[in-house]
């Protein structure tokens, strides 16, 4: 069950192109597992920028000096995410959570391979500590566009068994994208599911890699939100049910986590025809006018 | 002297809340709090029931429900704007029988009070939608969202053009229980707000919601297109109170004794007060959820103390105050003091 907690900075902390804001965030610490994420209300309670922002949750410490706390991954590319970067350690910031469906985990110890791009691989650190508690093994694949904009690195070699580097400009690692080195590696280590977060078109070719290899695939993607608590309806994207038929379902809460074959990723960004509901289909007259 | 005794050891915002009686009624529908949700801003109530207990608000009102299951429009569905968003969301929803068999009965056991919002495409739409809530329990209001700006054909804003506005809700009212009273939502993208508040209220509203969004639209100027899927879609959040405050100013001065419910763009305590004072007899709390999911229970909170501190012992005293003239005012015998510590010096007088 999400709440809302008046947040302390505690430390912000530069990482590449992106900033670690950790927060005391009291029991959202001891809840939160690892695909959760938070929203943050942006520049006070007067502020012209009403929209929270919405940022997996990178860590959580229980009971630090400070009582629990989260860490959050920004990249300060716009007014708001430009204000949380520019906090300082004792200001307040309001979050709300943990949100969302978080990563569901195997039963058994399987070969689990975490795939991320950008800071998209925020969440996966926590993700990889748990299964590892669980005896799978962890290989761990970052890409990101040049070398500023990866996020992890040292953790990822920390706690994974292999760990493979992609870039866009080949500044870092090997040039080319992290479907290149998931490719490697899921034939290498036997993946059995395959965990990713990043931009769309990411978790769609990974997605795809996975599905078509018969191996199971969890995404957590990243939609635009107004709310993170279910109630606006903006961050809906295409997605098959059980029963088989498609559904704009809300990220924020049906989500972030999807399973990979679940999400018609070529479809989102759309109301693909047979999408319950949808303009023109039968049993709604009038569709989407 | 013994109340006021009382009520120093309660908590500072504990005290004020027992000075002023905050029930509030819209045309029958009795409520103990003057704040509802607004329309597509609350869901159908269980998400935000995790933040705060939604029996305490004046009533839930939903998402405008329609007859058939809706996908509603592509993403991007959200542009933020200075203080706003536009969104055009294009009315995503279940459709009435999911409504009714599994938002409309958790309310009812939850025991919040309801206002079903309704949308159609047609009038015919609006008398089935009607016709079907009759058949359920736990309506305790109907809003007819006559005024969505989300459909592609903007000759469809029924709430754009008297005559359109009064068929649709002449049929609602005709297939409603006429102890259910219902409320036209209008638009304020029109000329004259208040010709189409009488028509309405002609054709057998028993009150009226003012405002829905304003239509807008935003440019994206890394992609030099729409920001929006839809184009374009409704303005909301602060940026448009002064305008909603103006369209509840109008319909007062027009129509002095119709239900009122006030919304657009409020946040705080005062700017419900604004709405009060201009002549809502309840608001909705809408956009500024997204930012405080609390924000109802705060503004009521707040709105509370503000009339306390004003002198005014119940919400209904000030309702449409701003258009009393110099020797209408009601002055009580507690006056309303200068600081804001007043409430309590009032109490040692009564």
């Amino acid at each position: 069950m999400p709440n809302q907690y008046r947040g302390d900075v505690v430390s912000v902390r530069r990482a590449g192109s992106y900033f670690v804001l950790t927060l005391t965030a009291g029991a959202m610490a001891e809840t939160a597992r690892p695909g959760h994420f938070v929203a943050l209300a942006i520049g006070g309670e007067e502020s012209g920028l009403l929209l929270r922002r919405a940022f997996s949750i990178h860590g959580v410490q229980q009971r630090g000096v400070f009582g629990g706390t989260v860490d959050v991954v920004v990249s300060p590319h716009g007014a708001g995410t430009r204000w949380l970067a520019q906090r300082h350690r004792g200001d307040t910031v309001d979050i709300v959570g943990p949100l969302g469906r978080p990563f569901s985990l195997p039963r058994d110890p399987v070969s689990c391979a975490l795939v991320g791009g950008g800071y998209g691989s925020a969440p996966l650190f926590m993700l990889a500590e748990q299964l590892r508690a669980r005896g799978c093994r962890v290989d761990m694949v970052l890409g990101a566009a040049n070398e500023d904009k990866l996020f992890g690195v040292l953790e990822a070699k920390r706690m994974a068994s292999t760990v493979t580097i992609t870039t866009d400009d080949g500044s870092a690692g090997v040039r080319g994208r992290v479907t290149d080195g998931l490719a490697k590696v899921m034939a290498s280590h036997g993946t059995e599911v395959v965990y990713a977060c990043g931009p769309m078109g990411m978790l769609a070719a990974v997605a795809q890699m996975a599905t078509e290899t018969g191996v199971y695939s969890q995404c957590a993607v990243e939609e635009s939100m107004a709310c993170g608590i279910g109630v606006c309806m903006t961050c809906v994207l295409p997605v098959i049910g059980d029963d088989g038929v498609t559904r704009m379902v809300r990220s924020c809460v049906d989500g972030p986590v999807f399973r990979g074959d679940t999400v018609r990723w070529a479809d989102v960004g759309t109301v693909p025809p047979d999408t319950l509901g949808a303009p023109g289909v039968l049993g709604a007259p009038g569709g989407n006018r | 002297m013994t109340r006021a005794v009382i009520r120093d050891s309660l908590p500072k915002e504990q005290r004020s809340v027992a000075v002023v009686d905050m029930s509030a009624n819209l045309a029958g529908l009795e409520m103990t709090s003057p704040i509802l949700t607004a329309s597509g801003c609350a869901a159908a109530g269980r998400e935000l029931d995790q933040f705060f207990d939604i029996t305490e608000l004046g009533a839930v009102v939903t998402k405008s429900i329609m007859l058939e299951p809706r996908s509603g429009r592509p993403t991007p569905r959200m542009a933020e704007t200075p203080s706003g968003m536009l969104n055009s969301i294009g009315l995503q929803g279940p459709g009435i029988a999911s409504f009714v068999e599994r938002d409309l009965v958790w309310l009812h056991q939850r025991g919040a009070r309801t206002v079903v919002s309704i949308a159609g495409d047609s009038v015919e739409d609006y008398a089935k939608l009607a016709k079907i809530l009759r058949m359920h329990e736990g309506v305790d209001a109907i809003e007819v969202n006559i005024s969505c700006p989300n459909v592609a054909d903007r000759g469809k804003v029924f709430a754009c053009e008297a005559n359109s506005a009064s068929a649709v809700v002449q049929a609602v009212r005709r297939n409603t229980d006429s102890r259910i009273p219902i409320f036209a939502k209008l638009s304020p993208d029109v000329t004259d707000i208040t010709s189409i508040a009488i028509a309405c209220v002609r054709a057998g509203a028993d009150g009226l919601s003012v405002i829905n969004t304003l239509l807008g639209m935003v440019i994206d100027t890394d992609t030099m297109k729409p920001a929006l899927a839809g184009v374009t879609g409704g303005l909301s959040g602060p940026a448009i109170r002064p305008v909603a405050v103006r369209c509840v100013w109008q319909i007062r001065q027009a129509l002095p004794d119709v239900p009122i419910l006030g919304m657009g763009g409020i946040r705080t305590g005062l700017d419900a007060l604004q709405f009060i004072l201009a002549g809502a007899n309840a608001v909705s709390v809408g956009t500024v959820v997204f930012n405080d999911p609390t924000a109802p229970m705060r503004v009521h909170r707040e709105l509370s103390e503000a009339l306390a501190s004003k002198g005014f012992r119940s919400l209904a005293e000030a309702v449409s105050y701003a258009h009393r003239s110099g020797d209408e005012i009601i002055v009580n015998e507690a006056e309303a003091p200068s600081d804001g510590d007043g409430a309590d010096q009032d109490l040692d007088q009564m």
